[in-house]
């Protein structure tokens, strides 16, 4: 998603951060390319809000830079950066209309009437909202709030766009739907782009690349594909996606006592009959439609095993051999190879 | 269900009725005194329609200075006390300083005592410093009933005000004056126009202490009713009641339907 532009869309460089005593960000690096959408993704209080803060410009860091498209703006407050964020809960003014809402950003700027009529208008258009620009926020739905502030967002033509948590206040049914529409829109406008959001679905379906958070430190920061077949550290291996997770480590198809841990996608196993050679039995306990796959829950001697499958599904009582594709081995919280 | 509900729905009526009839019967009662010749016990109608009550208040030099000192008066108070109270309830709104309570409950408490005592203390001072029947004494006088509006609303107002609208609105290019002016300000007007409103009422009606201090040079329209009553016919009396109450009535009014409409009744969709 690299646009023509060389160089880095946004910078962070040692960033730290106190907040009452307590270290929220702890040595922070991360580097977006032009034109990139990135997600800041973690449990709440990772540190994830409050690295997009600095970057707004609402949080000053105890130490690090922060740069946006080449510049430096660590020493600028949030009305000098040329960065523009979305709300969580949207923050548009009550007290003015769709239009008017938009239409602040470019009248603090001075623009002329006719200008600013004219990109308040394209940007409502954009999120399609014209219809919507006389009505004030209460009027409106939440979906159609949060397209306003969008536009608000975008109107000020900003080089890199911050979204909090942009679809955590919508219905499970237009969450779908704004995710493609801010996708498709942010890849249209090729504006580097940074959300926050504890929702690791949203994260991995959004985003060119995916910082996983953990205690003020991102422990992995890859493309989603990457993420999840070869997450980097215990950490991001158990919070993205579903694991099966034993201590020791993987010979053949058996777990065996060691050092570390093993992780194995619940994908990654192949349900065969048992008796085949060198079998190591397991005994069904659970069979789960899960609607386009099975859920099978097998035990045997070395533990119990969750596989999503979709061929030969076993009877429960049955028992069955199974073949492990794929495991991830970790040692001191680390992958190894 | 609906004859159970139908005794309780009478009751209602009959204390509503009770209740416009207490408030309101005391005006209609000056609202006919306003308008009649002669009206006294055991004639059952008045002896006659004229508006010779209210040409005569307006043609009494001594009311109509009282009225114009009222109306002169009562915007310089308020204009002072927005003046000196609302940076105080904007800090106490938003600042979390130490002895912030304290201030706030000390405001209070120095209006939970009779002002006579009060104002009995300030009178002496007054005599000394020569502000004793002086225009500056008695808007001094009639400023300190206005501060505890004009410090609570506006702080609970300026308190309420959602921090991320204005976040939002440095985001979006504003300095932080700009920010106060265009999002602060305004979202906690309403707020301020009620305090504005009660202030002024509270000057308007100031009798005591504006009485003490400003007689017998300086006579506002409540202080000037202690001579109305005794000295004039009632029917005037009655005309100026009534000219006492138009700027509550028309004050409210105004205020109701700048702060209970439009888009505060809407309801911020905020956590």
């Amino acid at each position: 998603m690299m646009s023509e532009k060389s160089g880095f869309g946004l910078e962070l460089r040692g960033l730290r951060k106190t907040l009452g005593g307590r270290l929220i960000i702890d040595d922070l690096n991360l580097s977006v390319a032009d034109g990139e959408m990135i997600s800041l993704l973690g449990p709440s209080g990772c540190g994830k809000t409050t690295t997009l803060r600095m970057i707004a410009g609402f949080l000053a860091p105890d130490a690090g830079q922060i740069v946006l498209a080449g510049k430096d703006v660590t020493e600028l407050g949030p009305d000098k950066r040329p960065s523009a964020m979305v709300f969580q809960n949207y923050a548009l003014w009550p007290h003015m209309s769709a239009a008017k809402n938009v239409a602040y950003p470019l009248k603090i700027k001075g623009l002329t009437k006719v200008e600013i009529k004219e990109r308040v208008e394209a940007a409502l258009e954009l999120v399609n909202l014209l219809h919507h620009k006389d009505s004030r926020p209460g009027q409106i739905s939440g979906g159609e709030q949060q397209r306003v502030a969008l536009a608000r967002a975008l109107v000020q033509e900003p080089d890199v766009l911050l979204l909090d948590e942009p679809l955590s206040n919508l219905d499970a049914k237009l969450r779908e739907k704004v995710r493609e529409d801010i996708r498709e829109l942010q890849r249209r406008l090729k504006i580097t782009t940074v959300i926050v959001t504890h929702d690791q679905e949203e994260a991995l379906s959004i985003s060119d690349r995916v910082a996983v958070m953990n205690s003020g430190r991102i422990e992995q920061f890859s493309t989603p594909q990457e993420l999840y077949r070869r997450p980097a550290t215990e950490y991001v291996a158990t919070f993205i996606g579903s694991l099966n997770y034993f201590d020791g480590k993987l010979v053949g198809d058996r777990v065996v006592s060691g050092p570390g841990v093993v992780g194995i996608r619940p994908e990654d196993v192949i349900i065969m009959p048992a008796g085949s050679a060198g079998s190591y039995p397991g005994t069904v306990e659970l069979v789960i439609p899960r609607g386009h796959f099975f859920e099978v829950v097998v035990l045997r001697e070395d533990g119990r095993f969750r596989i999503f499958t979709n061929d030969n599904i076993p009877q429960i009582g049955e028992s069955v051999h199974l073949q492990i594709k794929k495991a991830l081995h970790y040692e001191n919280g680390h992958l190894v190879e | 269900m609906r004859h159970s509900l139908r005794l309780p729905r009478l009751l209602l009526n009959l204390a509503i009725a009770f209740m416009a009839l207490f408030i309101l019967g005391p005006l209609i009662w000056l609202a006919a005194h306003a308008f009649v010749s002669d009206w006294h016990y055991p004639n059952f109608y008045p002896s006659g329609f004229t508006f010779h009550w209210w040409s005569r208040v307006f043609l009494d030099s001594a009311l109509s200075t009282a009225m114009r000192n009222s109306l002169i008066i009562s915007p310089i108070v308020v204009l002072c006390s927005m003046v000196i109270c609302l940076p105080a309830a904007y800090a106490v709104g938003r600042i979390n300083f130490w002895g912030r309570r304290a201030f706030m409950i000390g405001i209070f408490s120095a209006n939970s005592f009779p002002k006579i005592g009060l104002f009995a203390a300030i009178a002496t001072l007054y005599y000394s410093l020569n502000l004793m029947g002086t225009f500056v004494g008695v808007v001094i006088i009639q400023l300190l009933g206005t501060i505890i509006y004009m410090t609570w609303i506006p702080a609970a107002a300026f308190a309420a005000v959602p921090r991320n609208l204005e976040e939002a609105a440095r985001d979006a290019g504003a300095n932080k004056f700009t920010v106060f002016r265009t999002i602060t300000l305004r979202m906690a007007m309403p707020g301020i126009l009620v305090a504005i409103v009660m202030s002024f009422l509270a000057a308007f009606d100031e009798a005591q202490g504006t009485y003490l201090v400003g007689a017998p040079s300086i006579f506002t329209m409540p202080t000037e009713m202690y001579s109305l009553v005794q000295n004039y016919p009632i029917q005037v009396a009655a005309v100026f009641s009534l000219l006492l109450t138009l700027p509550s009535v028309l004050l409210l009014s105004l205020a109701r339907k700048h702060i209970m409409g439009g888009q505060l009744a809407e309801g911020f969709q905020l956590k």
